[in-house]
């Protein structure tokens, strides 16, 4: 008896017709490259479920532990495979049941008899593992309509397949089957919720990150490469694109007045966004941004900063309140991650007052005295590309 | 010099030894600092708390000083951070005296703890136990084996009473990590493990835990998650956590504490103070009318190396908490020995005790 299989439920994709086949395809290679480092998996995927198989029990655990966070799934169940004799089953029965909560549970079995060789009536084999399975576990009462748990045993020419627990997926869509974009990420609260939320839609991710050192220190860029790592684990690897972003943001700084830099700024990033959506074909560019929230973040400021493109910026959290943000991002796992308080290249050149109500005309003509466009391309050339996730190259390996 | 008095303290691994070394030479930077060198030395620290966490199988690690220091954290951090929802507080008479020091203190301070009795095998009453739990315990400790006698303290069956209650449990695992596994379902609320039971080092332990709040007891800079201020010394992490990863149980000591019971039981006036059952690598004797320093002091010309039944009661006159609480009777309870294997003990050494024995015997009966 061993559990070296995961039937896994697709999810909303049951319903999009055409491109059903494309979306499963997409599920079965996320998959497959999300746990391409444990090896040992094989992935068969049909037309309404998909498999996962493996003979390691310390694999199984890691694709237990990390599947639940893959978009495009429902649910999934592990399933226990044990040899055709009824004693093998019953007892396979009773692991399966023992790892789940059963505490006031109702409960039946349900078999399916594909092998018709089998010298058993699905009675007398419901029979059988139902009266092993109360005698073991007490607290179970039987309850045929609607029980709380089920056990399904499947009984196939090469063995029988039990199941019961149901772990509930992440929902959403593939992703990648929603195209590409790319997603500013600052490193504070809410450029990955926004990023998250992207990837839900089954929308792939690319990552870019402007680094100002020395103003902004390697803690800064580790928390941002943390934040990135969360990220690829939601179905899709990503690619980090960290820009040097200092030279322009002194050159900002010395061209344009105080209080109309940060909007200055947020153009220049945009600019150089643009350019690297176009280099990585990326469809449109993501960030954080919540209405009133800072300076920069009223429609004013939007407007600025929009003009400097053509190609769609995204912003799905414009309406969210902060707390629900927050609440996210602590699901998510990169709320204690932005919280760690090293400075990030739009915290360090903050002016005091910094316009929230910019004139894009008077941005313009602040602008206008210096091209930025060299600065601007050798920015995007100089940039560092890091993929997520990271191998997990253990350099300690000896040490530890 | 044959050493079997490994529940006193292990020599260190030369593997732990190492690490030791190279990460003092290495990666002597403070995690906390921001450049880069604080950063690698970071890095470590952080792959030696993920590897500790795997290998517990449980959620948060605070590195201390040892056994004493994280029982005192998990003792008056939880009291302290609990005293809203009750002040009872229930242990066992056998329990370390870091704990039951501890629990004195948190008398002091308004606690109510109720001390449960043991048998004459050192076990606690699951009944008893039951009874003394009310809606305001907010904490049992346990010790999982005992340092003196080795007697073995039902985690699971506690752990499953608990199920259900807000009663947070937490167990000393000093003696039983590396020997004697504890089942993944039965892990407790807190966990106390030292590194030097475990071929570890001297002034390095972990108080691991899963989610529940805690009060800090040592104040300063905040280190490790504001539990446990203080420059974190990341070589002693790193040796931790080699230890703990090397740590195994070794299924020769069954046979030897067997083989030792058995040998035991042919002398007149000696007796197996440990209880049928006991961890295997923990085996207390005691011999009658023979004062416990008398047998370690024998032993000792035979070139073997045993203690009276803990090291901390060694300097006291006084027979140990632990005997007294068993009922020892009195010819025997002066006289008691702790023999205890580690990962370096062999089959030879055994032969070698029993021969010293059999020859100081000759002289004291």
């Amino acid at each position: 008896m061993k559990t070296n299989q995961i039937l896994v439920r697709y999810g909303e994709l049951s319903t999009k017709g055409k491109n059903r086949s494309s979306f499963i395809g997409r599920l079965r290679d996320n998959i497959r490259q999300m746990f391409a480092d444990l090896g040992s998996i094989r992935v068969k995927a049909e037309r309404d479920r998909m498999f996962i198989f493996t003979d390691s029990e310390e694999d199984m655990q890691q694709i237990l532990e990390r599947l639940p966070k893959v978009f495009g799934i429902q649910s999934f169940s592990p399933v226990t495979e044990t040899v055709l004799t009824m004693e093998a089953m019953q007892e396979a029965a009773i692991v399966v049941i023992d790892k789940l909560d059963l505490e006031g549970k109702t409960f039946k079995v349900n078999v399916n008899r594909a092998n018709k060789d089998f010298p058993h009536e699905k009675l007398e084999i419901m029979q059988a593992i139902g009266s092993s399975v109360l005698r073991n576990f007490p607290e179970l009462t039987v309850q045929m309509k609607k029980p709380d748990i089920e056990l399904k045993v499947d009984i196939r020419e090469n063995g029988a397949f039990l199941m019961a627990e149901v772990i509930q997926g992440a929902g959403g869509l593939p992703v990648g089957a929603g195209g590409k974009a790319l997603l500013m990420l600052s490193g504070g609260i809410d450029s990955p919720v926004a990023g998250y939320h992207m990837l839900k839609r089954g929308v792939r991710l690319e990552l870019i990150h402007f680094f100002s050192p020395p103003f902004t220190n390697d803690r800064a860029k580790e928390k941002v490469f943390d934040l990135a790592e969360k990220l690829s684990h939601f179905g899709s690897s990503v690619n980090l694109h960290v820009i040097p972003f200092t030279e322009l943001q002194q050159e900002v700084h010395k061209q344009v007045p105080d209080n109309i830099t940060m909007t200055s700024t947020r153009r220049m990033m945009m600019k150089i966004a643009d350019l690297v959506l176009a280099e990585t074909k990326s469809q449109a560019i993501i960030t954080g941004e919540s209405l009133g929230q800072v300076a920069s973040q009223t429609l004013e400021s939007l407007n600025a900063i929009n003009a400097v493109t053509n190609s769609p910026v995204l912003r799905p959290l414009i309406a969210a309140d902060k707390l629900e943000i927050i609440e996210t991002a602590q699901k998510i796992g990169t709320y204690d991650i932005s919280i760690r308080p090293f400075e990030d290249c739009c915290t360090i050149f903050t002016p005091a007052n910094p316009k929230t109500k910019p004139k894009l005309e008077k941005v313009e003509y602040y602008e206008n005295f210096v091209s930025f466009d060299e600065l601007i391309q050798e920015a995007v050339q100089n940039r560092e590309v890091i993929k997520f996730p990271r191998k997990k190259e253990n350099k300690f390996e000896d040490l530890l | 010099m044959i050493y079997l008095d490994n529940s006193a303290t292990t020599k260190p691994r030369t593997e732990v030894l190492e690490t030791f070394m190279k990460a003092n030479e290495q990666y002597y930077a403070n995690p906390a600092s921001l450049h880069q060198m604080g950063n690698e030395a970071e890095d470590l620290l952080e792959n030696a708390r993920e590897q500790i966490k795997r290998i517990l199988n449980m959620e948060h690690v605070i590195f201390t000083s040892g056994g004493t220091e994280s029982n005192n954290l998990a003792l008056f951090g939880a009291a302290r951070a609990n005293r809203h929802r009750g002040k009872h507080i229930i242990s066992s008479a056998t329990e370390h005296p870091s704990v039951l020091n501890s629990l004195k203190e948190l008398e002091k301070e308004g606690f109510e703890i109720t001390i449960l009795n043991v048998n004459s095998s050192g076990e606690i009453s699951l009944d008893e136990l039951k009874n003394a739990l009310r809606n305001d315990t907010i904490l049992v400790s346990l010790m999982h084996v005992n340092n003196e006698i080795g007697t073995i303290h039902p985690i699971a069956e506690v752990k499953a009473l608990l199920q259900g209650s807000r009663t947070l449990l937490h167990v000393d695992a000093v003696q039983s990590i590396g020997k004697i596994q504890l089942n993944a379902k039965s892990m407790p609320d807190l966990l106390t493990v030292s590194g030097h039971k475990i071929h570890g080092l001297k002034g390095s332990g972990v108080l691991a835990f899963n989610q529940l709040e805690l009060s800090a007891v040592q104040f300063g800079g905040g280190q490790e998650s504001g539990l446990r201020s203080g420059t974190v010394s990341v070589p002693h992490a790193a040796a931790f956590a080699k230890a703990l990863r090397l740590a195994e149980p070794n299924p020769a000591f069954a046979d030897w504490n067997k083989e030792l019971r058995e040998f035991f039981s042919e002398f007149a006036g000696v007796k197996v103070v440990s209880p049928n059952g006991a961890a295997p690598h923990i085996l207390a004797v005691a011999v009658k009318g023979v004062k416990g320093e008398i047998l370690v002091s024998g032993l000792q010309t035979e070139s073997v190396i045993v203690s009276t039944s803990s090291a901390c009661s060694s300097k006291n006159k006084k027979a140990s908490h632990v005997i007294e609480a068993i009922g020892l009777s009195r010819e025997y309870k002066d006289g008691v020995m702790r023999i205890s294997f580690g990962a370096f003990t062999t089959a030879e050494d055994i032969a070698r005790l029993k021969e010293a024995f059999a020859n100081m015997h000759k002289l004291i009966k």
